[in-house]
């Protein structure tokens, strides 16, 4: 039996680029004005997952991502980095899933994919930066859940070791698998592209990308199986439609405020080091450093 | 987030060369992997799509790590604790990415785990590596002797040693230089004996200045011929490090490429394996090992004069003074347009030279496997000619360029570019060793004056001149024929004289003139397939005719007499 990690990531609009045209008029995000990129934390999960796979041979890694036809470049971006298979959940009943609706259907996509013995996620998306979707995740499965987590320190046995990264220090729990962990981007950093693996993964395609390619991939595939990429719709899963999209989601958007910095007030200081002694100490005693 | 393949479109165009359609053809033997290998290639143009692709992943390395770990790297350098070297913790991390990465054993062939690139988008990734970090681009070249090993090694050799460059991204050196032998290796003394009982070759003795000399394994040259005392009794052999026969002395203390370990080592009944025959050791394998790592230092010079052209782009952009920004006055953009021009220059350069080492290699490993043909035969002979009399023209030219380009760099940059709080303080110390090591300046001088009493650098003018171009270009094609009608007279100047002594004189004049004509054809050749090279080719045919001219006056006034004037005792 090998040990299975299903590792969730998401393909999010750059809002560190943020333009004029970054919000909608409805104040949702305008995807179409950003441009897609492999959310950051989600990195270090699959980071965190792929060191797994380093040190056990029996190890799988399967990527799971919820979105349009394009989010596939999450799942190729993972596959080049050492994950052996990914899926894409993806239906136009999905459109508009707050992180209730959202973690009800990957709660469904993974206990498909199930028995596995971790999901790891990162923390957060820089879209939405709820940090809800794991959690709720786990408690849909009915799993233990680890949030924070920063290093995975001992996957030998039935249990695992964890880090977590918290605000005052670092704590230490040990979990009994099959576990939720959501990553802090403290953790490691996803590693490169490995350079084969790009060049055999690289015509990785869900079956939707296939029927819009202008070349002919069939032999190819016939030969290499492993290049596609599951496509999953509301059908392959067992979901309520109601739970679904828009109509599964409560979260609205009630307003939305552009915040400005502005200056109050200014203290000058020499460069003496007694000032700067009492700046620092300012800042830390205000918690903006420390 | 940067990278320094996608913000360099002058890589992606030298990647397009026409030439490269007949290199991946060579190279993949007419794609017969395709079908075996997952990563192989089924036509030129999914041959180039990966090589892109691999660039892509260099990029992002150099730009997110490397150059990011550089300042760390320069300031820490490397260390001997217990006889072995330690890496700045930067120099450690870098290698772990390009472990990572896969990005050893780029060019070999797939059987031994490798990714078969060819030479050309194998330099550019030592262009892109070395405009991150000079002294880390030597680690990562070092793979290059693996070249050497599936050139002239036996198969057993091969297929023990080859594979672990890709699979477990071992690293390497070349063992040649020791302290009474520097640039002329005939005087080396490292012994190697062939030991019945162990049945293995011993190796003993000192090397001295080897780069990144602690490698996992090292290619050793050795006197294995008793009682020799010139190059042909040298031998080239391959120890490994698990061995623990050899240890590091020392780490010399160097004014640049800190972060790359410059070793004396000392060998002690250390076992290792011969490389192909006995003998050819310095006469073939080194001068062939030479003549790529020859090629690295061009791309490491390359990648320098972009760093440092960048530099000070941006800090000219940035300062003002008197009012405006410093880039705005005539004698700061006129560096900086010269130094763009260089660049472009010795990039066109190396990427042409790359490209004739390309197709003959490909030729010759061709011929492992098959007779060739009598037309292959002959390209693989007119490449391989054009390569020799090439390769010494562009590390000659493209490192003192390098130079040049750091010089000014600091120079724009003021005050501020004599502090440490600035790269370029770096970059300058870096540039400073690529016309000193693989070969002084005055000894690719040596090889490349051949190219001049061969006739070969003026065949290739010829050839150049015969090209139709683009009817606005004529007019710098015609300042090239002028600029070679003048070459010839000033070979016949010094020619005619019938002394060795005094052509060794104005030797490098001659070379620099033959190079600055065929660096004129090259850019003019690139500025025919994009227009945007229009500018920097009249730049650099203007400058390059003047200096021409200025060569020229000297040959003239320097005749034999005022020659011997400058000799020294």
């Amino acid at each position: 039996m090998s040990f299975r990690i299903l590792v969730l990531v998401k393909q999010v609009p750059d809002t560190r680029n943020v333009g004029e045209n970054a919000m909608k008029a409805d104040g949702t995000v305008n995807r179409a004005a950003l441009p897609a990129i492999f959310n950051p934390e989600d990195m270090n999960a699959l980071e965190m997952a792929l060191k797994v796979k380093d040190e056990r041979d029996d190890a799988q890694v399967i990527v799971l991502t919820m979105g349009p036809s394009r989010a596939a470049d999450v799942i190729r971006e993972s596959l080049y980095r050492g994950a052996d298979k990914g899926y894409l959940i993806t239906d136009r009943k999905f459109a508009g899933s707050d992180t209730l609706a959202t973690s009800y259907t990957l709660a469904a996509a993974a206990r498909k994919l199930m028995p596995f013995n971790l999901l790891i996620a990162g923390r957060q998306a820089i879209d939405g930066d709820t940090a809800q979707v794991g959690p709720q995740v786990a408690e849909k499965l009915n799993l233990p859940q680890v949030t924070y987590a920063e290093e995975l320190q001992d996957v030998s046995g039935a249990s695992v070791i964890v880090k977590r990264r918290l605000d005052r220090g670092v704590e230490t729990v040990k979990v009994d698998t099959p576990v939720v962990l959501t990553v802090h981007s403290s953790a490691e950093p996803c590693r490169p592209r490995n350079a084969k693996r790009l060049l055999s993964f690289k015509h990785a395609r869900t079956v939707t990308e296939l029927q819009n390619e202008v070349k002919d991939y069939t032999s190819l595939y016939n030969d290499r199986p492993y290049l596609e990429i599951e496509e999953w719709t509301a059908d392959n899963l067992k979901v309520d439609d109601e739970w679904l999209g828009l109509s599964g989601s409560p979260t609205k958007v009630k307003k939305i405020e552009n915040v400005v910095f502005k200056q109050k007030d200014s203290v000058q200081i020499t460069g003496a080091d007694e000032d700067l002694d009492k700046l620092m100490k300012d800042l830390v005693d205000s918690h903006v450093i420390g | 987030m940067a990278n320094f393949f996608l913000d360099n479109n002058h890589l992606k165009f030298h990647l397009e060369h026409p030439l490269m359609k007949k290199i991946t053809l060579l190279k993949e033997k007419h794609f017969e992997d395709f079908g075996k290998y997952d990563d192989a290639p089924e036509d030129h143009e999914d041959a180039l799509d990966n090589y892109e692709k691999v660039l892509e992943v260099i990029g992002e390395i150099a730009g997110d790590t490397i150059a990011p770990n550089a300042e760390e790297v320069d300031a820490t350098g490397a260390k001997v604790v217990d006889d072995r070297v330690v890496y700045a913790p930067g120099t450690e991390e870098n290698i772990n990415k390009i472990r990572q990465a896969n990005l050893f054993g780029l060019s070999l062939p797939r059987r031994y785990a490798g990714l078969n690139f060819p030479i050309v988008p194998y330099v550019m990734s030592a262009e892109i590596i070395s405009r991150a970090d000079a002294g880390f681009a030597n680690i990562w070249g070092l793979q290059d002797c693996a070249e050497t090993v599936h050139e002239f090694a036996d198969e057993q050799l091969k297929e023990d040693v080859l594979p672990r460059f890709n699979r477990d991204g071992i690293t390497a050196a070349m063992d040649l230089t020791e302290p009474d032998a520097g640039s002329d290796l005939q005087a080396i003394q490292m012994k190697a004996h062939w030991d019945e009982d162990k049945k293995t070759w011993l190796l003993n003795g000192v090397k001295r200045f080897i780069t990144n000399g602690d490698a996992d394994v090292s290619l050793v040259l050795a006197r294995s011929e008793e009682g020799t005392t010139d190059g042909r009794g040298l031998s080239l052999f391959l120890y490994e490090k698990n061995e623990g026969k050899m240890i590091v002395r020392r780490v010399e203390n160097k004014l640049g490429i800190k972060g790359s370990p410059t070793c004396e080592l000392v060998f002690k009944d250390a076992p290792a394996r011969l490389i192909g025959d006995r003998k050819l050791g310095l006469i073939k394998y080194v001068m062939s090992l030479m003549n790529s790592a020859r090629l690295g230092v061009g791309a490491q010079s390359v990648g320098i004069a972009d760093a440092a052209y960048r530099e000070a782009l941006d800090y000219a952009r940035e300062r003002e003074q008197f009012g405006k920004p410093i880039i705005q006055f005539p004698a700061v953009y006129e560096m900086l347009s010269e130094m763009e021009m260089k660049t472009i220059a010795i990039r066109s350069l190396l990427y042409e030279t790359s490209r004739y080492v390309d197709v003959y290699k490909a030729y010759h490993f061709i011929s492992e496997d098959r007779k060739l043909e009598k037309d292959e035969r002959q390209e693989m002979k007119k490449y391989q000619r054009l390569a020799d009399v090439f390769t010494p023209l562009t590390k000659l030219i493209s490192s003192e360029y390098a130079n040049q380009v750091a010089y000014d760099s600091l120079q724009v940059h003021g005050g501020s570019g004599y502090m440490k709080d600035y790269p370029i303080e770096r970059l300058y110390r870096d540039a400073r060793i690529t016309n000193i090591y693989e070969g002084t300046t005055q000894l690719q001088v040596v090889a490349a004056i051949r190219g001049v009493s061969n006739g070969a650098y003026r065949k290739a003018m010829t050839e150049f001149a015969e090209e139709t171009l683009r009817p606005e270009q004529e007019y710098l094609k015609k300042l090239l024929e002028k600029m070679t009608a003048q070459y010839d007279k000033a070979v016949r100047k010094v020619r005619e004289q019938e002394d060795d002594e005094y052509w060794n004189f104005h030797a490098r004049r001659l070379v620099e003139m033959a190079g600055n004509i065929l660096t004129g054809h090259l850019l003019l050749l690139d500025a025919r397939r994009d227009s945007s090279y229009d500018q920097p080719t009249a730049k650099f045919i203007l400058k390059a005719r003047s200096e021409n001219v200025k060569h020229y006056s000297y040959i003239t006034y320097v005749g034999m007499r005022e020659a011997n004037d400058f000799k020294k005792s």
